[in-house]
């Protein structure tokens, strides 16, 4: 009768555990959980966990910018703007800045753009020294901890280093104003001076609508082994080659361009989004920097990424285990591709393939208007309430000063 | 951030640098500043003198000889980098056009004048970063062979295979179920030509496939059986024990009980899967075979008629219910089966005989595009349906079978397939020889092939095309091949 009564709570128990583990089995497709180095964070919902302060700059910083060139809103550093309207009607802002837990500063730097439409960003360190020097002017929270509980949004090529050429970008270094400051940028690179400590990597913009009005039907069976568009020589600026991409594209050109297993080309086809989902590998080169909007393309269309960025940091790395989803390949190994590929095992392949048909993992690339749970939004909202709480020692008491307000080269100290 | 694949981006950079790119005229005028700083640095001079020495070279060589070959050999750098770059200079020429070299070298000059060239790998950056990265001009790493390797060829497909065998399983069907594929054949000039092709498409189906060929009596009988023996598909041979009749206006009876008897082959042996109605003479898209899964008892798709029907034109369609006709079933908006389009023969065609000129047309409701559950034709199985009759009672006291709907009794119980027959997946085409036509045993010509073979041909051929009695027909096409062979 005794051990009668023992089993009961046991089968209670297990009959729990069904439960639990057969709403978690998706019947149709079987995808894997995500779970990062930070765990099983890509679904937490950051509501609740944290406050952010909206500053209210004038209108010069944000929406006139926006006004006089509306291309911003399209091109792949529009995450900027995008962030922007979410924190103005999201359940995490408050307007009561004494209990905030972070303040965000609305300053679109990304958003001076020549004809072709690329970022311009002489005036970016200008712009943003003069943002900061209004918000610690009318309010006391940047002063009282030097902007160490303020996040800014740098989706530049090169971050808050402000410059699209990476030897001026590492000369220049993060903006010096910005050194106590998280940072929030598309650019991760190891041991690079413009990522700091701290920061969060995003995915750079791509158009979700667009994305989405492209898929073609999941049992489209995949017929391309790897699949690539894009230029591999910048005859413009770098015409001999190897300086664009640290000869990394020219490399895979030059190598495999007689391989019919490999379908790269600089055509750009009006079917480019409908080829990748026909792909079983896309690969993702540097260009000028180390990312791009690739990453977030293969990932929505369930085409595994090659990676080929040496000590690249790939968006939210630590709720994403990129290892298990994508194949990183070294630069100096472009030439034995073909053989890497090939090698991976079967078994391998087909778990990135589970991990990335799971839908939270593309979600969480994408920023959709208007915002969805566990989108990218949300994510950075998650990835700054992982840094919560702030360390006392980030209060700066009265009359310490930290901050060099003249350091920096002499044309960013102009006023804008 | 990688410039737009679209357009360059020779402007932001080109206008933000010291020197602008791709202007000859501007490299002209640089080079003549270039020649005053010459005489301001003696690093300069060097490097104009390296220059021209590399020009002088490039003339001879035929390529161009980069100057980035001494920086490097003079660095201390890695072997690899070298034999790297030195292996990239012929396929940078390939990437670089003639007409620019000049102008680029231009420019070039007036960089390194203006400023060092980029230094080697292990200066670059050490004061800010501890990274293995490092900025600068890297070689382009080529290997030697860059062709692909067969191996690796080979295990590229079969990762593709897999892959899209993993896909089926996940979006496709779970389990598939056989497929019966019924096509009543009889011998003659075209059936070769047929069943290839038939076969060449039942190859290509994924499922576990069993082909159940009925032949007509013939006293020719070797060929069906050698081709399938040939084919490489699990099927059944099926004797039927009548001939096919001479006159094409009667064979459509016969084809119709040679099904009938492929059906009582299929309930007599307890076959289970899903029986697909496949003419020899049609043409089928993988996709039918596919929806041929979804079937739960009996499912119809539509059927484009492909026919030659002279004088077409001047009727303007007022007999037609479509410009090109269709069978298949006919839903309403909400999915279900209302009706049925079927082809509507023109009123004083029909079928006609083979002769030349005129062409069999298909009746009002074909067999081909319906497929059924076998357990349909069980005596005994769970859950049928009680809207199928008993397979013996049909065709009996010469009803019409000319669709398989003769084998229910409510035809409303079909399931439309295809996207509700929105999609034409079979295509009913009907071409055959003349019925005088003589082919080779095989379809394999001995070599001799005498002109005396020939004149006899024609001899035929002149004869007054009336229908001839079924036997008389049958002799004379046997003496004619037995000619043809023995000459």
């Amino acid at each position: 009768m005794a051990g009668g009564f023992r089993v009961l709570p046991l089968l209670i128990l297990c009959s729990l555990f069904q439960g639990i583990l057969g709403e978690e089995h998706q019947p149709n497709r079987p995808t894997e959980r995500i779970s990062g180095s930070a765990g099983d964070v890509l679904e937490d919902d950051p509501v609740g966990r944290l406050k952010v302060f909206v500053y209210e700059l004038p209108s010069k910083y944000n929406k006139k910018i926006l006004q006089k060139d509306p291309r911003c809103l399209n091109h792949m550093f529009a995450a900027e703007i995008y962030m922007h309207r979410f924190l103005l009607s999201s359940a995490v802002r408050t307007s009561n800045p004494e209990e905030a837990d972070w303040f965000y500063t609305p300053v679109y730097t990304t958003c001076d753009l020549t004809p072709n439409g690329l970022p311009l960003p002489f005036k970016s360190p200008r712009m943003m020294r003069s943002a900061i020097e209004l918000i610690s002017t009318t309010w006391p929270y940047w002063n009282r901890t030097e902007g160490a509980d303020h996040f800014f949004i740098t989706p530049h090529d090169f971050g808050a280093c402000f410059h699209y050429q990476e030897e001026k970008a590492i000369e220049r270094g993060i903006l010096h104003l910005l050194k106590r400051a998280t940072l929030v940028q598309t650019f991760g690179q190891r041991n690079h001076v413009c990522l700091k400590d701290g920061s969060i990597v995003i995915p750079p913009y791509a158009p979700p609508q667009k994305m989405q009005a492209h898929l073609i039907p999941p049992d489209t069976p995949r017929s391309i082994f790897v699949y690539f568009r894009g230029l591999f020589y910048d005859v413009g600026n770098d015409p001999e080659g190897g300086y664009y991409a640290r000869g990394a594209r020219a490399s895979v050109w030059e190598n495999f361009k007689n391989n019919p297993l490999f379908d790269i080309s600089t055509e750009h086809p009006t079917t480019y989004y409908e080829d990748m989902q026909r792909a079983v590998f896309c690969l993702c080169p540097l260009g000028w920097a180390p990312w791009s909007p690739r990453l977030v393309e293969a990932v929505v269309f369930g085409c595994i990424p090659v990676v080929i960025a040496d000590d690249i940091v790939l968006p939210f790395a630590d709720a994403i285990p990129w290892e298990e989803i994508g194949v990183f390949v070294a630069e100096e190994d472009v030439p034995k591709l073909d053989t890497i590929l090939t090698s991976i095992p079967i078994e391998v392949i087909l778990r990135k393939q589970r991990l990335l048909a799971n839908p939270s993992m593309k979600q969480a690339m994408l920023f959709p208007q208007p915002a969805q749970s566990r989108d990218a939004f949300h994510q950075i909202l998650n990835g700054l309430a992982r840094k919560l709480p702030h360390e006392e020692s980030v209060y700066l008491k009265s009359g310490q000063k930290i901050l060099n307000w003249t350091a920096g080269p002499k044309g960013d100290l102009k006023p804008w | 951030m990688k410039p737009s694949l679209l357009t360059s981006q020779p402007s932001r950079r080109g206008s933000h640098r010291q020197v602008d790119s791709g202007l000859g005229g501007e490299g002209g005028g640089g080079a003549a500043s270039a020649a005053e700083s010459v005489f301001r640095s003696p690093t300069a001079a060097f490097w104009i003198v390296l220059h021209g020495v590399c020009c002088v070279i490039s003339v001879f060589l035929g390529f161009r000889f980069s100057r980035v070959v001494f920086v490097l050999l003079f660095s201390p750098s890695s072997t690899t980098t070298i034999s790297s770059v030195f292996t990239s200079v012929p396929a940078l020429h390939a990437a670089v056009t003639n007409t620019t070299t000049t102008t680029t070298t231009q420019m070039r000059a007036i960089v390194l004048a203006s400023s060092p060239p980029p230094p080697p790998p292990p200066e670059a950056e050490q004061n800010s970063t501890k990274s293995h990265v490092v900025v600068g001009r890297h070689g382009i790493r080529i290997r030697p062979w860059t062709h692909p390797d067969s191996e690796e060829t080979m295990r590229a497909h079969w990762i593709i295979e897999r892959v899209q065998r993993e896909q089926r399983l996940q979006h496709g069907v779970r389990t598939p179920r056989p497929l019966i594929v019924v096509t009543p054949t009889y011998a003659r000039t075209f059936q070769t030509l047929h069943l290839t092709g038939l076969l060449h498409s039942l190859l290509l189906v994924p499922f576990p496939l069993t082909w159940l060929v009925v032949e007509a009596a013939s006293s020719r009988s070797n060929d069906t059986a050698a081709f399938l023996a040939r084919s490489g598909l699990h099927f059944l041979h099926v004797p039927f024990p009548h001939p096919m009749p001479e006159d094409s206006r009667y064979r459509r009876t016969t084809e119709s009980r040679m099904r009938l008897h492929a059906l009582r082959v299929v309930r007599d042996r307890g076959m289970d899967g899903i029986v697909v109605f496949a003419d020899d003479s049609n043409v089928h898209s993988m996709e039918l075979f596919d929806e041929a899964q979804r079937v739960k008892w009996m499912g119809a798709i539509s059927m484009r008629i492909l026919t030659h029907i002279t004088g077409l034109s001047t009727s303007r369609g007022e007999d037609h219910k479509s410009p090109v006709p269709i069978q298949g079933p006919a839903c309403n908006s909400s999915g279900h089966l209302v009706g049925w389009h079927t082809y509507n023969p023109l009123p004083n065609t029909g079928a006609t005989f083979i002769g030349a000129g005129k062409t069999v047309l298909p009746a009002k409701m074909e067999w081909a595009g319906f497929m059924l559950n076998s357990r349909l034709l069980w005596r005994e199985a769970k859950e049928k349906p009680d809207w199928v009759r008993d397979l013996d009672e049909v065709g009996k006291k010469g009803e019409d079978i000319d669709s398989p709907l003769c084998l229910l009794e409510d035809a409303s119980f079909v399931e439309p397939l295809g996207n509700c027959g929105r999609k034409v997946l079979l295509w009913w085409l009907r071409a055959e020889a003349r019925y005088d036509s003589n082919f080779p045993t095989g379809w394999t010509l001995e070599p001799v092939l005498e002109a005396t073979a020939a004149a006899n041909h024609s001899a035929r051929i002149d004869a007054s095309p009336e229908l001839p009695s079924n036997s008389k027909l049958t002799a004379a096409n046997q003496d004619s091949r037995n000619n043809n062979i023995s000459t």
